[in-house]
C-alpha cells in the first residue's frame, strides 16, 4: 500500500498524477510491478465524491417526511417574505377551522417568541424556533421541533418558515406541501424577482387583497407571471382580515388532510 | 445569506467522508437554478474553512449551463434566467441541467 495516499485500500479515491492520467485507489502497486507506474507521483491526489451538498439536510428531510406520514399528519411549510401575513392568516385559520381541525405551528424567527404567543392565543400547540442570524430553517431544526410540539395523529402542522424569499427555498424540512405568500403591499413583480421561492410552491396565496383599492397592484399581472414561474401552483387571491378568498384556501387544505383526521 | 451554510455545509461533508484529510481544493458544481451564488460562496468560503482540514484550499466552482424540455413542443432549450420558458411560450418544461450543489472532488495533500 502507498504510505501517502494509502492507495491500495477503499475504491472512491482516483489518483491524478503530474501527467494528467488518473486512475483509481489500488489500480496498480507501489513495487513498481503494477501497471501504469512508469512515471513520478505527486502525492497530492484527486477524490471524487460527487456528493450534493445538501444531502445531510435532504436525508434529515426524508426522515421528517416519513415520520409524519406514519402518523398521517399534513406538514405545510409556509414562506414569504418579512409581513406578508403569515401569522396573521394563521391566527385566523386556527380559529375558523377550530374543532375541525387540529393545527400545530413551528414558528420560525431570527429572535422573539412573538409570534408563538399569538398562535398560542388562536388556540394551537406552538413551538418557537429562533435562528439566531440564521435565515431559514433545516430539516434537522424541524425534526428538533417536532419532538418538542408532538403533534397528534391526524393533525396538521404548519411551518412558519423564516420571512425570506431566498434562502428557505432551498431547504427541504420534510413538509408535503410549500405554500408560498406575496402580499399585494410587496408590489406584482416579486415572483419574477425571486423566481426560486415561487418555482417550487404548490400553493401562492396573494394576501391582503382588501387593500387592492389602495394600490396599483396588477393581480392579472401577477397570476399572469406566476403561470409562467410555478405552472403547477395553486394561485388564490386571499384577504385573512375581511376574509376574502379564505374558503378557498380552506378547501385547499381540507382536500390534503387525511381523510381521517376531518371530524367536523 | 445561506451560502454561508451551503459552504459549511461542504466542509461537514468533507470532514465526514475524508477525516482528517489535509484538503488543498475543493471543486463544487453550482446551478444556475440551485438557488445559490457562486460569487457568494466564493466570498464566505475561508470563513468557512477557517480552523478545519479545508483552510487555505482553492476553490474552483463549474457552473453548468442550464438545460430544460419542453413538455409542449418537446424542443430542448437553454433559458438564460431562472425562469424556465420555452421559446413556443409555454411554462411547462423539465429542468435537465441547472439544479446542480454538488461537491465533485476535492484534493488532499
Amino acid at each position: 500500500m502507498c504510505a501517502t495516499c494509502g492507495c491500495a485500500d477503499g475504491a472512491q479515491i482516483r489518483h491524478q498524477h503530474d501527467d494528467g492520467t488518473w486512475h483509481e485507489r489500488g489500480a496498480h502497486q507501489h513495487d513498481g510491478a503494477g501497471p501504469g507506474h512508469g512515471h513520478p507521483h505527486d502525492h497530492g491526489q484527486t477524490v471524487t465524491l460527487e456528493e450534493k451538498v445538501l444531502a445531510r439536510n435532504d436525508m434529515l428531510a426524508r426522515q421528517n417526511r416519513d415520520w409524519l406520514r406514519g402518523r398521517d399528519i399534513l406538514a405545510l411549510n409556509l414562506m414569504s417574505s418579512p409581513g406578508a401575513g403569515k401569522t396573521t392568516l394563521l391566527e385566523r385559520t386556527a380559529r375558523d377551522l377550530a374543532g375541525e381541525l387540529a393545527i400545530g405551528v413551528i414558528e420560525g424567527d431570527q429572535e422573539t417568541a412573538l409570534d408563538a404567543d399569538r398562535m398560542r392565543a388562536a388556540g394551537c400547540r406552538v413551538v418557537q424556533v429562533n435562528t439566531g442570524t440564521g435565515c431559514h430553517l433545516d430539516a434537522l431544526m424541524v425534526r428538533e421541533a417536532l419532538t418538542a410540539l408532538d403533534p397528534p395523529e391526524g393533525s396538521v402542522v404548519v411551518i412558519e418558515n423564516v420571512g425570506n424569499l431566498v434562502c428557505p427555498a432551498l431547504f427541504d424540512l420534510g413538509e408535503a406541501h410549500r405554500v408560498v405568500l406575496a402580499s399585494v403591499t410587496e408590489g406584482a413583480d416579486k415572483p419574477v424577482k425571486y423566481p426560486h421561492m415561487f418555482r417550487t410552491a404548490d400553493l401562492v396565496l396573494v394576501s391582503k387583497t382588501d387593500l387592492l383599492p389602495y394600490l396599483d397592484f396588477d393581480l392579472a399581472r401577477c397570476t399572469a407571471d406566476l403561470g409562467t414561474i410555478s405552472p403547477a401552483a395553486t394561485v388564490v387571491p386571499v384577504s385573512a382580515r375581511a376574509g376574502d378568498g379564505i374558503g378557498r384556501w380552506y378547501d385547499w387544505l381540507r382536500q390534503r388532510v387525511p381523510p381521517a383526521s376531518l371530524d367536523g | 445569506m445561506h451560502e454561508l451554510a451551503i459552504a459549511e455545509g461542504v466542509v461537514d461533508t468533507v470532514t465526514q467522508r475524508l477525516p482528517g484529510a489535509r484538503i488543498t481544493s475543493v471543486h463544487l458544481e453550482i446551478g444556475a437554478l440551485s438557488g445559490v451564488v457562486a460569487d457568494s460562496i466564493r466570498f464566505c468560503f475561508d470563513l468557512a474553512t477557517e480552523g478545519t482540514g479545508l483552510e487555505g484550499a482553492t476553490l474552483e466552482i463549474t457552473e453548468p449551463p442550464t438545460r430544460c424540455r419542453c413538455r409542449s413542443c418537446g424542443t430542448e432549450f437553454r433559458p438564460d434566467s431562472p425562469i424556465v420558458l420555452c421559446p413556443c411560450g409555454s411554462a411547462d418544461a423539465a429542468v435537465l441541467a441547472g439544479e446542480e450543489l454538488k461537491i465533485l472532488s476535492v484534493r488532499v495533500a
